[in-house]
């Protein structure tokens, strides 16, 4: 019998093409997804090099992170800023000059490429996926092998269909127990990298393993895989179960009658092998987690909500002493100060990392008829695609927001990186359920704080961080 | 691709861990269509004290005189000496191409983020790791008055200093190779053409699911 392989380990080998004459591995890859941002200059590269794309159905793409959210009905014409309209508008033309299909603009399937991959099926177990975004990890939910790649190698993978790259090591994230109430995979994903740190992963494949994992929706699981690149891995992985496969069942881009069973019975394998070996594990216990909070410009500075700032004065390592200074100081927050008496100015609910359906849910439920702060100047919900926003009107989750105060926008990345005109301005503290924190991320000058939705909700409501679970 | 020849130059140090691909070229220079342009605008929340935009022009900007790549000094350096985890957070190529074009050809630090680091190899840009120990002693002679020149000689493997302060680096031979001979990767993956038909006409046939094979390839 063959030794026991890890679930990265098996995806890895059957998409193993072989060995290239200068030693690196090349990797068949299955599908690329492209956005407007990554993929003008691969075109571009392709074309001056008469290049075809090597399989040209092995692509989706979808305008996300430039579209703006609010008048969408006028497409094209509704993108003020020049630039980004070019940048849009040549997404476009590269998609019917080389025939790839797209969402675009004012399809109502367009959003952010990492939430209507999974939401049309077109992210399927057992897949390699590529796309020029490195919180491509997201599809690593489904037992995909996602990594976000550079330009130079989105040119490479649209040219030759393969990623040339070295295989990275095993990693194992063992979740024990069970998440409490008002606690999400938001929070747990937050406290893992609050563990490893940003660079904590670096050369390696995480796989999310354990009970709380298991017990995760599939919402949850891409929470955890889109923040894998946070703690500095490539890709995160879960294994398959009957969570993914009711999942994908009945999708557009899923199979269908016996060919999704030929499918099924493949993706059954792809779990980890009993006894497989990793090269590291970290394991947490689920029940004791609290919602979490960043309070620095890095994903890694964060705390349960019961917590106070750190002192830099206590800390030893002087590079993390200065990491802490630099931070509390960009932040205008001082030592000891408690995670609750941040007050916001903003809130921001969307993002690749928390605006599906099941995270407007639990947002939505913490608002149900409650108001906004009045010190809080503005409260953006952006959902993650055109579907999930139906849905959300559908299920009358849309009118809580409205009745609420919030502003319910069209989908796309918005303020999670404030490329589009939705941004913060100098200073404001910000609630976001995005996914990264640096420093003007989400506008010059803006303080960026990670949460669940649920928290941002909360928060939006109180003026300032409140733990959530007193609120249910 | 250039090919990588030594380089001889001084040596800028950035004190700060985990600088992230925000911080080296923000997200507002992104929307632009071509591989140049960006130079002016590295590190542009550090090195100007107002918001920039595409178009504007460093002279009409309000220059940070504090940071350290501002400071006449370190003008024209050509290496960049960092800390932990460079280049962490987004998969932006924008921020090799705005590091090159601000006149950065190296880069040294502890470690780096892996998309990062990966796509240097892409356009030229040579990323060194060294020890802790080793680094802070870069640092120390950077920031001395005289300041510190290096010339940095992929091919040996070896840093050198006017004072004859040697360093070698560990470098991987295959990616090394491609970085002297300046060699263009999707060529060297096209010439495994025969191989990848081979490889997909099974793949497909054993996941007829996949997307791909939907497509008659001639
Ligand atoms: S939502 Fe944010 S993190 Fe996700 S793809 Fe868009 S910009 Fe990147």
């Amino acid at each position: 019998m063959a030794s026991a392989t890890t679930l990265y380990d098996k995806v890895w080998d059957s998409h193993h093409v072989g060995t290239r004459g200068d030693g690196e591995s090349l990797l068949y890859i299955d599908l690329q997804l492209l956005h407007e941002v990554t993929s003008p200059q691969a075109f571009g590269g392709l074309k001056l090099a008469h290049r075809p794309l090597w399989r040209v159905t092995a692509n989706l793409a979808t305008p996300d992170h430039n579209v703006p959210t609010t008048n969408r009905e006028m497409g094209f014409d509704g993108i003020t800023d020049p630039i980004a309209h070019e940048q849009v508008v040549t997404l476009d033309a590269n998609c019917r000059e080389f025939g790839v299909e797209q969402f675009e603009i004012l399809d109502p399937r367009q959003g952010i490429v990492h939430v209507v991959g999974p939401e049309q099926g077109a992210t399927m177990p057992g897949m390699t996926i590529v796309c020029g975004d490195s919180h491509t990890s997201t599809h690593g939910a489904f037992a995909a092998l996602a990594q976000g790649i550079g330009t130079s190698e989105v040119e490479h993978v649209m040219a030759t269909q393969c990623l040339a790259q070295k295989k990275a090591g095993n990693f194992a994230i063992e979740v024990n127990g069970r998440l409490a109430d008002g606690v999400h995979a938001k929070d747990l994903i937050l406290a893992i990298i609050a563990r490893l740190g940003t660079a904590g992963a670096t050369g390696h494949t995480l796989e999310y393993r354990g009970e709380a994992v298991r017990a995760l929706s599939m919402e949850g699981r891409m929470t955890l895989c889109n923040m894998a690149i946070e703690a500095g891995a490539r890709a995160g992985m879960v294994a398959v179960d009957d969570t993914t496969l009711g999942y994908v069942h009945g999708r557009p881009f899923a199979p269908k009658g016996s060919l999704w069973d030929d499918a099924e019975r493949y993706w059954r394998t792809l779990v980890s092998d009993p006894g497989a070996a990793f090269d590291r594990t970290l394991t947490m216990e689920a029940s004791t987690l609290e919602p979490f909070v960043t309070w620095g410009t890095s994903p890694e500075l964060g705390m349960g909500i019961s917590g106070a700032l750190p002192d830099p004065a206590a800390e030893a390592d002087p590079v993390k002493a200065e990491s802490i200074r630099l931070a509390l100081a960009y932040m205008n927050l001082r030592p000891h100060q408690p995670i609750t008496d941040i007050h916001l100015d903003r809130v921001f609910i969307g993002s690749c990392t928390n605006a599906r359906i099941e995270d407007l849910r639990a947002a939505a439920k913490v608002v149900k008829g409650r108001r906004k702060a009045n010190s809080v100047k503005q409260v953006m919900v952006v959902p993650g695609s055109g579907l999930v926003k139906a849905q959300a009107e559908r299920e009358g989750l849309a009118q809580i927001f409205v009745d609420a105060g919030f502003e319910w926008r069209a989908a796309g990345c918005s303020m999670c990186l404030a490329m589009n005109p939705d941004k913060l301005g100098p200073g404001e503290h910000c609630a976001s359920t995005s996914n990264r924190n640096f420093e003007s991320r989400q506008g010059f000058g803006g303080r960026t704080h990670l949460v669940s939705p649920a928290m941002a909700a909360a928060a939006a409501i109180a003026g300032h961080f409140v733990d959530v679970r007193e609120w249910l | 691709m250039k090919a990588f020849s030594t380089v001889t130059g001084l040596v800028a140090p950035l004190d700060r861990a985990n600088v992230d691909t925000d911080q080296i070229i923000p997200k507002q220079y992104l929307k632009s269509i071509h591989r140049t342009g960006f130079g002016d605008n590295l590190f542009d929340g550090w090195r100007f004290l107002d918001e920039g935009a595409p178009g504007m022009t460093p002279n009409e900007r309000r220059i940070n005189h504090d940071f350290v790549l501002n400071l006449p000094r370190y003008q024209g350096a050509r290496v960049l000496l960092a800390r932990d985890n460079f280049g962490c957070g987004s998969s932006r190529e924008h921020a090799v191409w705005a590091l090159m074009e601000f006149g950065f050809d190296v880069v040294i630090a502890p470690s780096f983020a892996d998309i990062f680091y990966n796509n240097c190899f892409k356009n030229g840009l040579l990323p060194i790791v060294l020890e802790k120990e080793i680094i802070d002693d870069l640092f120390r002679r950077a920031t001395s008055e005289d300041g510190l020149e290096l010339t940095v000689d992929l091919v040996a493997q070896r840093i050198t200093a006017p004072e004859g302060m040697l360093i070698g680096f560990e470098f991987d031979p295959v990616r090394k190779e491609k970085l002297v001979k300046g060699l263009d990767d999707i060529g060297m993956t096209l010439a495994e053409r025969a191989r990848i038909e081979a490889f997909e006409a099974k793949h497909y046939a054993r996941m007829p699911w996949l997307p791909g094979a939907r497509e008659k390839r001639s």
